[in-house]
């Protein structure tokens, strides 16, 4: 089905995405040591059950969640943990993290611990399920999945949406995962739709993933609608998803629950089919490992807590030295200073990306083309804030709504004069 | 890794599109509105062009000097300032006469406002009015085509209206005028020129139809209504929309991304004010043009137009 309605504004950035998306996702590297932050997630950070010096199993948690905006975190690889301390993250900051080497002779595999039916369960047996496995937005965002899946008992859900638009320039692991485990996607939508009891589901997958279509198409279930996207970044935002299967506007300074609505990812789709039907946590994820640099670019499913410079060499090293290495699509991902950064559960992609392929760029003076107003997904006038921000005037940007930006960096993308225009929006942001 | 990496905030990639791209697609598209008014008028007006622009580039280049500012002439304002300024001029004026016009649409209308991106008005507009007021005689002194026998003096299509001199307007067709066989400014009597100029502008997406289609509707709506020689409603709008500066300042000057509205909401407002009042300068004042000055007042009211259409974000609801 093709969706007529449109999100407003939006930029078209070159895709990058054929350096990948015709390998299937390499299956399981283990690596001999992992790094493992307490801190994956939005909310409050998990807490250590574990001490240096204890020997760990994969797949058991290791780090409990506190409160109920918090995830637990479990051991990605089995063996000793070496030390709890503070590690850049890339976020940019540091967060305590826990450090496991392996001793060579562990049993790194899964073995399936409990097989269960979704159907015998509760929607609170499923949540539950959902929590322990330590289950977050695999999107980016991060957000405990368990929390968007127990709204307010005022707010009632009539639809699911699945987000594999992956808008995003030079990422493909969702949809190389739409083309290799639609059926394992599905079920997970149905745990979604139990727990939730909402009658209509759509999967949302923009129209330049051709091949995940025609898999999504037939493996399609018949409650599910397939809505097939115009591709624009930023297609996969959620409001801005909503609006394009929907037609439906979030209020300003609210959620995707206002109106009805839950949108999840088809990875954090998988990660809920796997965690229910047999036992597995959140310990592993398909990442896309690209840019010029890298000799081989690959989607690879990974166990969380890998370095970098660990994937790096596992998967054949570098062409020529990167320039830039982003955790993340080239739009709204991080830019890292160092290669032991692991990959944690919102790690989407890992750019590496020589000179050319990042134009840096000088900044002149704004000329009123009016550009991002016209790109401004969320209909902001990020020149007028720029100015506000500049002058430190943070009231009347935040009177101008700089509250509803959420950094897609549309508008910096697209400026003729250069002018760093997300910097801006997020000091402002961070301002009020 | 022996070179630090490089951190900064995204996005990490980039558009082509930059400021001198856009300056310089706006000249390219200038060129045939030129090249027309040269073919048209004789290689004179070429060294009228080529003084204007060359002088604004001078300018431009000292005062940045002088302010000590980064030197970037190159980035196609100042040339396309010069360009707009000439395209504004009879064909027959005195070399100086660019060169005074440069200077002031430069010095006064640009850079004492703090240079590119800051000014209130159009440059090329400011200094054709200081231009007008400083040596009206030179400024309405007209040349006919040069293959009419009378090449010398003239006056524009509208200035005949004016003076009631319509039978000398006899002769001249739809097509006259659409070509540019008719007297007027170097650069706004080729309407056919421009258009092919403003098409690829259009198509670069460079700018939008906001601003030229509603000043160009409303001229041509209000001419026809209330301008008719035998009563309302019986105007040419056809010929008060091509005998003038009207298509050059619609489609080039009044589209100014400095001197117009952010908005779209704005810039219709702005587009459909500059219609109304090109039309009562026209109509009403002791000149028979009023392009020019239409939007100059209006650049005026830009930063209020913003104001109040600033537009309402996604999910805006009523506090």
């Amino acid at each position: 089905m093709n969706i007529s309605y449109k999100f407003y504004g939006g930029v078209h950035p070159s895709p990058h995405k054929n350096l990948t998306s015709d390998g299937a996702i390499k299956r399981v590297f283990v690596p001999k040591r992992v790094v493992l932050p307490l801190s994956q997630h939005t909310g409050s950070p998990a807490e250590s059950i574990v001490k240096t010096g204890d020997s760990v199993k994969a797949f058991f948690e290791i780090a409990k969640a506190t409160g109920f905006v918090s995830s637990p975190v479990h051991a990605s690889i089995s063996g000793k943990v070496t030390k709890i301390s503070d590690s850049p993250t890339p976020t940019s900051n540091r967060a305590l993290s826990i450090f496991i080497e392996s001793q060579g002779d562990e049993d790194q595999d899964f073995k399936v611990r409990q097989r269960r039916d979704p159907n015998g369960l509760s929607a609170e047996e499923l949540i539950s399920i959902i929590k322990d496995a330590g289950i977050v937005g695999l999107g980016g965002a991060a957000f405990p999945t368990h929390v968007k899946l127990s709204p307010p008992k005022n707010k009632s859900i009539d639809t699911v949406i699945l987000n594999g638009a992956e808008c995003e320039p030079y990422l493909t692991c969702d949809q190389r995962l739409m083309i290799e485990n639609p059926k394992e996607i599905f079920k997970g939508l149905e745990i979604i739709l139990k727990i939730l009891n909402a009658k209509d589901a759509y999967i949302a997958i923009e129209d330049n993933k051709q091949s995940a279509i025609y898999t999504i198409e037939k493996a399609l279930p018949k409650n599910v609608k397939l809505a097939v996207l115009r591709t624009k970044y930023p297609q996969g935002a959620e409001k801005q998803i909503i609006r394009s299967v929907l037609n439906r506007a979030v209020p300003a300074g609210g959620l995707p629950m206002d109106v009805g609505c839950v949108v999840q990812n088809v990875q954090t789709a998988y990660a809920i089919y796997e965690a229910v039907y047999s036992g597995k946590p959140l310990i592993e994820r398909a990442i896309t490992l690209t840019g010029s640099c890298l000799k081989e670019p690959v989607n690879i499913r990974v166990r969380i807590g890998t370095a970098l410079k660990d994937l790096v060499d596992f998967i054949g090293g570098f062409k020529k030295e990167p320039k830039k290495i982003i955790m993340g699509g080239p739009m709204m991902g991080l830019a890292q200073y160092t290669m032991d950064v692991p990959v944690v559960k919102g790690t989407s992609g890992v750019l590496f990306l020589s000179e050319e392929e990042i134009p840096r760029t000088r900044e002149s003076v704004c000329i009123r083309c009016g550009k991002c107003i016209e790109v401004c997904p969320m209909q902001l006038v990020p020149t007028t804030l720029m100015y506000r921000v500049k002058k430190e005037f943070f009231s009347e940007a935040q009177a101008l709504g700089i509250a509803g930006c959420f950094e897609c960096g549309a508008c910096a993308y697209e400026c003729p004069a250069k002018i760093p225009l997300l910097d801006y929006m997020k000091y402002g942001k961070a301002r009020i | 890794m022996n070179n630090p990496l490089i951190v900064s905030v995204g996005p990490h990639v980039y558009a082509k599109v930059s400021t001198k791209r856009i300056m310089w697609a706006v000249n390219l598209a200038l060129i045939p509105a030129g090249a027309a008014g040269v073919f048209i008028f004789g290689v004179y007006s070429l060294y009228v062009i080529a003084a204007s622009v060359l002088s604004a580039v001078v300018i431009e280049w000292a005062i940045l000097a002088i302010r000590k500012k980064e030197i970037a002439v190159l980035d196609g304002s100042a040339i396309l300032t010069g360009l707009l300024l000439a395209y504004n001029l009879p064909p027959g004026v005195p070399l100086w006469l660019p060169v005074s016009g440069s200077f002031f649409a430069i010095a006064i209308g640009k850079q004492v406002f703090g240079g590119l991106g800051h000014n209130i008005f159009n440059p090329a507009l400011t200094g054709r009015a200081f231009l007008m007021v400083s040596w009206p005689v030179y400024m309405t002194t007209w040349q006919n085509p040069r293959w009419k026998v009378d090449a010398i003096t003239t006056a524009t299509p509208l200035a005949l209206l004016k003076h009631n001199q319509l039978d000398l307007l006899k002769g001249t067709t739809y097509m006259d005028l659409f070509l540019g066989n008719r007297g007027g400014c170097i650069g706004e009597v080729c309407v056919v020129a421009l258009l092919i100029g403003a098409a690829y502008l259009f198509w670069k997406k460079y700018i939008s139809w906001h601003i030229p289609l509603t000043y160009i509707a409303v001229v041509a709506f209000l001419s026809w209504a209330f301008n008719g020689l035998s009563g309302p409603f019986t105007g040419e709008a056809l010929f008060f929309v091509l005998s003038g500066g009207l298509v050059l300042g619609a489609l080039f000057m009044a589209t100014d991304y400095v001197t117009s509205p952010l908005s779209n909401k704005g810039k219709i407002i702005f587009g459909i004010s500059c219609g109304a009042l090109t039309f009562v300068i026209r109509k009403f004042s002791g000149y028979p043009e009023g392009v020019s000055y239409a939007i100059l007042i209006m650049n005026a009211f830009v930063p209020i137009i913003d104001k109040f259409t600033h537009p309402k974000w996604f999910g805006w609801r009523k506090a």
